[in-house]
Formats: C-alpha cells, sequence, structure tokens
C-alpha cells in the first residue's frame, strides 16, 4: 500500500511508525491535492471523511514522574510540572514546542474499497492556519469548527468558521496542554445583582494519579 | 395586503422535542424552514480532555456517559482502542459475552429510539410497550455490572466478571402478592442466560406489536414518508454511518465489512432501505431490532455450552485474583500498582472503531508511552449526522424538524461530549 501512495501521490509524505492504519504525514502546501488525489483515484476512493481533529503535541512525552534507577540514596520521586491537569487560574505556562506544534489528523474511510488511512499536517504555533477540505467532504463542516474551537487551529475557506463546542461568548481554546482542566471562569448567579456572573474559578486542580512514563523492561 | 418575510425562529433547548439541549435557530419562510442552525455544545463536558489527564482505565465510565443510552458499546469501542495499544488477545468467551451486549444495547438504544420517535410524532403508546421490554433488559445489565445503565462492565482485556448464575429476582413487598410474585418471577428462576434465552423467544412478538402500532399506521405514514430524503452519495459524503447510511440503501455495516470480536463468526443480515427517507430509516431499525435478537440467540446459544476466563491472565493489565493477593508477593505488587498507577501504553496511534447502534462510534488515541492517553477523540456517529439537520430540514415543513431530529436518533451525550 505504502508504494502505491508513493506512486500516486505527487509530492513528498512522511510515513508514521507505530501505527495501525498507514499513517502520511504531509506538508500543509500539499493538503487539497493530496486529498483530492486520495478521494477521487481509483485506487483509494475515500469517499468518506470518517474524522478530523485537532492535536496539541506541546507536552508530548512529558512525564511527572522521575523514574531514575533506585540508588542507596533514595527511590523515585513524583514531580509536579504544570501540566493542564494542575494548572490554577491565572497560572500560564510557555510552550516547550513552537515548530510542530499543532496537528490536524484526518481519518479517511473508503467504503467502495473497504480500507482506511490518516492523514497528518504539522502545523507551528506562529502560523496555524490550513487550507479548508469542505469542498471535497461535506462532513468536515462541522469537525474543522470543532478544531477551531478547541484547538484555535484555523482553517482558510471554511465557509462558517464559528465556535460550535463552548459557550457563547468564551474566551480561550480548552484542548491545547496549556489551558488548565478546572477552567478559567466559572458561572453562578448572583442574587445582589440579580444576575448570572462569570468569576474566576475557585475549583483547586487536583491530579489523583502523577503521567508516568516508564522504560520498557528489556 | 401586507408582506411577511422570512423570520427567525428559535427552538429548545428547553423542548421535548429537542432530545435534550438541541437549540435550532430556524429561519422560517411561513410554515416552511429555510436554514436551520444547531446551536450544539449545552452538554459539553470535556470528555476528551478528562480522559488525558486520567489513567486508563478511570476513563471507562466516562464512555458510559457519552451515548447514554447505547452505554456498551461505547466503552467496547474504547477498549478495543487500549487492546489494540497493547496488543492483548481477549478470551473467546469474553467476545461473545460482549458482542451479546453489543447487541442487547442495540435493542435498548432502538427500543428508546422508537418510542421517543413516535412519541414525538404523536404516538404514544408505542413508548409505554417499547419501554416494557427495555425493563427486562436493563435488568440485564443490572445482573452483569450492578447498574441498570452506566455499567463500566469492559476493561481492556475481557470483561470485569463472568456471567452471574442466577438472575435476580422481585421481592415481595405491600402492593404485591405472591401469586403476582410468581408471575413476574416466571423467568428468573434460572441464570441470566436463561432469561435472555426466554427474552429472545418472545421478543419477535413485541416487534410484531411495535409494527401494529405503526407500520401501516396511516398518521405514522403520513409524518415519516419521503422526509428528509438524503440519496446514498450524499449520505456517504456526508458522513453518515450506521443505520442513517443503510436507509438510503448503502449496505454498510462495520460488523460485516471490518469484524471484530465473533461477528464473522455469527449469522445476520444487513437491512438496507430504498428511498432515503425516515419511513425507510424506521424500517431498517425494526428489521435490525430482528436481526439483534437473533445474534443474541446465537451468543446465548455458544455461551451456554462453552466456559472458560473472561479475562486475560495479566497482571500488568488486569487486576490479580483476590485470593492470589492473600500467598503471592507478585499478585500483591500488581495489584498495587495496577490501583495506583494504571499500566502504561507503548508510544503509538490507534483508531477503533464498533458499528454502535447510531453508526460508526470510533475511538482514537495517541499515547506517548504514559498510563494515560496523550491525546483521545471521539467520533461521534451523531456529530455528522447532526449536521446534516439542515440540509434535511430545508423547504419542508416546522413540524417535520421533529421528524428529522428523531429519524436521526440525536443523543447529546455523544455529540457535545
Amino acid at each position: 500500500m505504502i508504494s502505491l501512495y508513493e506512486k500516486k501521490l505527487k509530492c513528498s509524505f512522511d510515513i508514521e511508525e507505530n501505527s495501525d492504519i498507514s499513517t502520511l504525514r504531509i506538508k500543509k502546501d500539499n493538503l487539497l491535492s493530496v486529498m483530492f488525489i486520495l478521494k477521487n483515484d481509483n485506487q483509494f476512493l475515500f469517499d468518506q471523511l470518517s474524522d478530523l481533529c485537532g492535536v496539541d503535541y506541546s507536552t508530548f512525552g512529558a512525564s511527572e514522574w522521575q523514574t531514575n534507577k533506585p540508588t542507596t540514596t533514595g527511590y523515585n520521586r513524583g514531580i509536579t510540572p504544570k501540566s493542564h491537569g494542575r494548572l490554577k487560574f491565572g497560572d500560564s505556562v510557555e510552550s516547550q514546542k513552537k515548530e510542530d506544534r499543532f496537528c490536524v489528523v484526518y481519518h479517511l474511510l473508503s467504503t467502495k474499497l473497504n480500507h482506511r488511512v490518516r492523514v497528518k499536517v504539522y502545523l507551528d504555533e506562529d502560523d496555524h492556519t490550513l487550507p479548508s477540505v469542505v469542498d471535497i467532504w461535506a462532513c468536515a463542516d462541522w469537525y474543522e469548527r470543532e478544531a477551531f474551537d478547541l484547538f484555535g487551529i484555523l482553517f482558510s475557506d471554511h465557509p462558517d468558521l464559528r465556535r460550535i463546542l463552548t459557550d457563547y461568548g468564551f474566551i480561550g481554546h480548552p484542548f491545547r496542554k496549556d489551558f488548565p482542566l478546572v477552567g478559567n471562569t466559572q458561572v453562578r448567579y448572583d442574587p445582589s445583582v440579580k444576575k448570572v456572573i462569570h468569576e474566576p474559578v475557585d475549583i483547586e486542580p487536583r491530579v489523583l494519579v502523577p503521567r508516568v512514563i516508564r522504560e520498557k523492561e528489556e | 395586503m401586507k408582506e411577511f418575510k422570512n423570520f427567525t425562529m428559535n427552538f429548545g433547548p428547553q423542548h421535548p422535542a429537542a432530545h435534550g439541549v438541541l437549540r435550532l435557530v430556524l429561519q422560517m419562510d411561513g410554515e416552511v424552514i429555510k436554514d436551520a442552525d444547531p446551536h450544539i455544545g449545552l452538554l459539553h463536558r470535556g470528555t476528551e480532555k478528562l480522559a488525558e489527564s486520567k489513567p486508563y482505565n478511570q476513563s471507562i465510565g466516562y464512555m458510559d456517559r457519552l451515548d447514554y443510552v447505547s452505554m456498551m458499546c461505547n466503552e467496547h469501542a474504547y477498549v478495543l482502542a487500549i487492546e489494540k495499544l497493547l496488543q492483548l488477545e481477549v478470551p473467546e468467551r469474553a467476545k461473545y459475552i460482549r458482542v451479546m451486549f453489543d447487541e442487547i444495547t442495540r435493542i435498548l438504544n432502538h427500543l428508546l429510539w422508537l418510542g421517543a420517535h413516535a412519541l414525538d410524532i404523536g404516538a404514544m403508546s408505542v413508548f409505554l410497550y417499547s419501554f416494557r421490554e427495555r425493563e427486562d433488559l436493563m435488568d440485564c445489565y443490572e445482573a452483569v455490572s450492578g447498574t441498570r445503565m452506566h455499567a463500566t462492565y469492559y476493561r481492556p482485556g475481557g470483561v470485569v466478571r463472568d456471567l452471574p448464575s442466577k438472575m435476580p429476582k422481585y421481592e415481595k413487598s405491600d402492593i404485591r402478592n405472591n401469586a403476582e410474585l410468581e408471575k413476574l418471577n416466571y423467568n428468573r428462576e434460572g441464570s441470566l442466560l436463561d432469561f435472555l434465552e426466554d427474552f429472545v423467544s418472545r421478543f419477535p412478538d413485541c416487534i410484531n406489536e411495535y409494527e401494529n402500532l405503526l407500520t401501516d399506521n396511516r398518521i405514522w405514514k403520513q409524518r415519516t414518508v419521503g422526509i428528509g430524503i438524503v440519496d446514498p452519495d450524499r449520505a456517504i459524503q456526508l458522513g453518515f454511518t450506521g443505520p442513517m447510511l443503510r436507509g438510503s440503501g448503502v449496505a454498510w455495516d462495520l460488523r460485516k465489512k471490518q469484524p471484530y470480536e465473533v461477528y464473522d463468526q455469527l449469522k445476520f443480515d444487513i437491512p438496507i432501505g430504498r428511498t432515503g427517507d425516515s419511513y425507510d430509516r424506521y424500517l431498517v431499525r425494526i428489521e435490525e431490532l430482528k436481526q439483534s435478537n437473533k445474534i443474541i440467540h446465537q451468543c446465548v446459544d455458544w455461551l451456554k455450552n462453552n466456559n472458560g476466563p473472561v479475562m486475560i491472565d495479566d497482571g500488568k493489565v488486569a487486576p490479580p485474583n483476590k485470593d492470589n493477593m492473600k500467598d503471592e508477593m507478585e499478585s500483591l505488587i500488581h495489584h498495587f500498582k495496577l490501583f495506583t498507577e494504571g499500566f502504561c501504553t507503548p508510544e503509538g496511534q490507534v483508531y477503533s472503531a464498533v458499528e454502535a447502534p447510531k453508526g460508526e462510534f470510533g475511538i482514537y488515541i495517541i499515547s506517548d508511552g504514559a498510563n494515560k492517553p496523550y491525546r483521545l477523540k471521539i467520533r461521534a456517529p451523531g456529530f455528522p449526522h447532526l449536521a446534516a439537520l439542515n440540509e434535511m430540514a430545508r423547504n419542508h415543513m416546522l413540524s417535520d424538524v421533529v421528524t428529522i431530529i428523531g429519524t436521526q436518533d440525536i443523543v447529546f451525550g455523544e455529540i457535545d461530549r
């Protein structure tokens, strides 16, 4: 299948390892031409966009546990870095990864040939705009709105790029890794002013299980 | 004469036909809809982000609460994705149990859909009939998991416990005498499988009852035939899956096309519609009830004759036996590690999908090797369906919007996530 992609797609791409299905990593300039070929070529016929989602790779591989080898002086220790579960109101974290921070993942399905492919486009933090695929698959409309809402990824030529899942007037992009899990604001009815007010969140962030990455034992 | 222009109308979120919290902003020309703009997200709980801050096993319960009328199917997609990451092979008996409960879930979902859809359109009594059978299946949920809805029964590596050998019974109370009690408990003397066997044998007659009320009903036909027509190519283009796609005449079902668990060993058919209108989708779902019934029957037969483990024997993923923990140091350590830290999955990315009652329910997990998913994306079938509401409802009457919301089988738990 990989050789077929190499033959048909008229641009360079990378194959991502450790995936269950073929995963193509392409440049955003080639997005529309590649998608057009994937949809229309007789050997691909990816007629359905199963899923489209954003990913924020800024804390990929970060651990909250120091997994040093045990020594005579002590054991492994938990550390408390600023992960999204532990962020409080007003905390800000500088993103570690500016290049290729965001990613848009397309899952394509061919109902005619019964196969799937995953296409990934990586985007820099400063330039997270890419062309919309609404003209190729109509259902991309809402998926792109969702990726915009949750990650702030912009899709050029999208007919109606509005927020979709968050509240009217919401500020920020909640699925980014620097957005606190407890949120920034909370809503309550204030009887003194007789209206619903927004105020800074007062939930204490709490992480019950630290994030651990264990090296595989040989 | 006075001229009327288009006007804007708000529908929901507090409307019984909005199936929860759908808000529609409709552009009306008289009573004809020119444009429908669904506003969603009123039930957004950030399930995906929550799952990213919890060990894998602690998110299974969140899956139940996505599509809260087809609970176990959601769990299924999630545990399949984890099993794919860990490359686990699930015991045969667990596979049959999962398939059986997937089909029970499908019946549960379709019965709720049938009752609510008919109620929306104006047929009150179907609701009462369909909830009668739902109650029996809810009892099956309760018998295996202890809860009627949010079961958390599937686990990576199998199911949490084997099927019970005794079916819970109704108990005597001030309002039930012995004779009534006997009548209520007649099929609860044996095991869960005996109870299901009895259910499977009487369910076809129940389906006939629903059909008697609706299939040839003049009013039902007037309200559904020719409403919300989607042609096959457009249905694929719009991302439709499940009965919505099959109603348009595309024979696409993941259970047949990309079989998981033991679906390739079971006999069942895939019904498809012809015209792609709401009535066809109704017929497709009714036939799916019958097919699910057939699958459950086959699973019950198999499960009665084949015993075996229902969970893999791997202390890294599955909790160890309580008895072993008393004697074995290793089991104790496994238990401690599993419940304080969970398990780490290898780095990689997987997408696994199941044919949920509403369509393709997919889970995409990106793992960076940690004990929590780095990114979890839930592909909910209802999301693209609702996105197509505008197209389906355009140039229909206002009252047809209710039919279209009903025929799409909208549940906000999964759409808003």
